[in-house]
């Protein structure tokens, strides 16, 4: 394994232990754009949880299996029909939102099928993207590791877009968190600060 | 000839069970014999047995040759194997002829035990829970308690959910691909083109056609060539055959002109030579009938609350006849039931027949699943 790729892993289990916080022992949980299963694996490990995976990419579902995670292969950009109200305590969505179209529906579904969302994103206001546009260039980083010509992303938002749109589809913002490049939790002006993104979701009671 | 990682030379056996069976539709067996094969070795826990369960015109050579016939490739050689995706060196596999088969199995071929004389057509309707009640009998007989995993396409991974309901305790993996819950108006339309071919022939004679020492050739063969049509996709067949013309010119005769012409007669011909028909229109009802969601007003979810076992469901993109659609009913209703489940929509130009092949990402999948089931 090379820096770069020990440095991905370390980033992900950062990221599994910032999600796994949220989520209490022995829950049913569900993960839109699972990967390789590797989330779920954690959490069923460290927390005893029932979950599935839903995944679009081949070898990610095989992945799943080699992982002996329970996957389901569908496209959830026609949203979740097949999964039932409110059958997830908490359903996941880990750094995936940003490569998908429907956004809205997407956010909405996410919320019928489960009691609570969990949705992590890279902030594209953050400080240091903002100084690669001001440079003349889009943003590349450890949250967004891509070149424009070659990035599966295909919404690119911010946490006061985030939240403009969890008010506008009546979603309750129940917590945040947001760290920077170096993993420091961030309460300073996080839609400046922070890189990473973290939202625990409910409907409005 | 011999493949590579094969199970090598086998031989089938058989076995007798002189305890009636009572059939679903009312009918009993007084007894009755299956053919299988197996591959590999049960383990002393006994813990390490794999069914695979046939579709529609499979049987129980499901790997290795015949010493006699190395052409005799089994039809699911492919998978099963030292070395291969259903691994021998770790699994004991067995391969069975269904009852009412025409391989050996007691079926409309045997000679019923009242008369004397051939059942034909007085042999019983069988249906998938009568096939798996007949299963289970072969299963005691090998003295496995339960299977690691029974798996089959189509038709028999019908058979593999059938297991999983109605002996929940007997199966740790059920493996459903290329299948479906329940046949759809469109798949019972064609399945009775297939019976009314078999049943208008002349030569059918009310299915006692081994009296009158002939067979209705034509019918099965026509029921063959329209059963083809439903297992391959039109942009696999456009890729095979196109519009390519057997004699390089329009011959304007009802001779064969194109060449898929050629292949659904040549895949007849060749079908109606070695098939039963009565095992064909007893199949086609078998496969009609199967609804475990029957008595449960039609809830699948309802019906499936039963099952115990771990599943694996694959669906192929290119599949017209069991649509991934299909698969997803049965995945949503495992979903409801909290069961494990893997469910992979594969990607294969194929069609129905994608199942029998050795598709990369299909035989990953599959091995994957399979290396991670304890024995």
């Amino acid at each position: 394994m090379n820096m770069s790729q020990l440095r991905a892993k370390e980033r992900e289990r950062f990221d599994f232990a910032v999600i796994a916080n949220w989520i209490p022992p022995g829950e049913r949980v569900l993960d839109l754009g699972c990967g390789d299963g590797t989330l779920l694996r954690y959490l069923r490990e460290t927390k005893e949880v029932a979950g599935y995976g839903v995944e679009i990419d081949h070898a990610s579902v095989l992945g799943c299996i080699r992982n002996g995670v329970d996957v389901i292969q569908i496209d959830i950009e026609g949203g979740l029909s097949g999964f039932e109200d409110q059958s997830f305590n908490h359903v996941i969505i880990s750094q995936a939102l940003q490569a998908m179209h429907a956004t809205e529906r997407i956010l909405t579904e996410m919320l019928r099928v489960a009691e609570e969302a969990v949705v992590s994103f890279p902030n594209f206001a953050y400080r240091a993207n903002r100084a690669a546009i001001a440079g003349g260039h889009m943003p590349v980083s450890e949250d967004l590791p891509y070149a424009w010509y070659e990035t599966p992303n295909v919404r690119f938002f911010t946490l006061a877009d985030f939240e403009e749109l969890c008010g506008k589809l009546g979603i309750e913002i129940r917590e945040r968190l947001a760290f920077d490049e170096g993993g420091q939790p961030v309460s300073d002006d996080p839609n400046l600060n922070g890189s990473l993104a973290f939202y625990r979701l409910g409907r409005l009671r | 000839m011999p493949q590579e990682n094969s199970v090598g030379v086998v031989v089938p056996q058989r076995v007798r069970f002189n305890e009636a069976l009572a059939l679903r539709s009312g009918a009993s067996l007084p007894g009755f014999e299956l053919v299988f094969e197996t591959y590999g070795t049960l383990n002393a826990a006994r813990s390490n047995a794999v069914l695979v369960c046939h579709a529609l015109s499979g049987g129980h050579h499901v790997a290795g040759t015949y010493a006699d016939d190395p052409k005799s490739v089994g039809w699911w050689d492919n998978l099963i194997g030292p070395g291969k995706p259903l691994d021998t060196n770790k699994f004991f596999v067995v391969g069975v002829n269904n009852l009412g088969g025409c391989y050996g199995s007691t079926g409309p071929l045997s000679t019923n035990p009242e008369t004397g004389k051939r059942y034909g057509a007085d042999f019983p309707l069988v249906t998938v829970e009568d096939w798996v009640a007949a299963q289970a009998r072969l299963a005691d007989h090998l003295h496995v308690d339960a299977w690691a995993a029974v798996i089959g396409g189509s038709l028999g991974g019908m058979q593999a959910l059938e297991w999983s309901l109605q002996f929940p305790e007997r199966i740790r993996h059920a493996m459903v691909i290329a299948s479906a819950p329940k046949l759809s108006a469109q798949n019972i339309a064609f399945n009775e083109v297939a019976r009314q071919a078999i049943i208008s022939d002349p030569d059918f004679h009310g299915g006692h056609y081994t009296e009158h020492g002939v067979v209705p050739a034509n019918g099965l063969r026509l029921a063959r060539m329209v059963g083809h049509i439903t297992y391959l996709s039109d942009s696999q067949m456009g890729e095979k055959f196109g519009r390519r013309l057997r004699h390089g010119e329009h011959k304007f005769s009802y001779d064969v002109d194109f060449e898929i012409e050629s292949y659904l007669r040549y895949q007849g011909d060749k079908f109606a030579g070695f098939f039963d028909a009565n095992t064909y229109l007893m199949t086609t009802k078998a496969l009609d009938y199967f609804d475990p969601a029957y008595d449960f007003d039609g809830n699948l979810a309802a019906a499936l609350a039963r099952a115990k076992a771990k599943f694996f469901v694959a669906s192929f993109s290119t599949d017209w006849r069991f649509a991934p659609a299909r698969s997803r009913e049965i995945v949503f209703a495992l979903l409801h039931n909290r069961r494990h489940v893997a469910y992979a929509e594969i990607d294969c130009d194929a069609g129905h027949d994608s199942f029998l092949l050795d598709d990369a990402h299909y035989h990953a999948v599959l091995r994957a699943y399979l290396e991670n089931i304890s024995v």
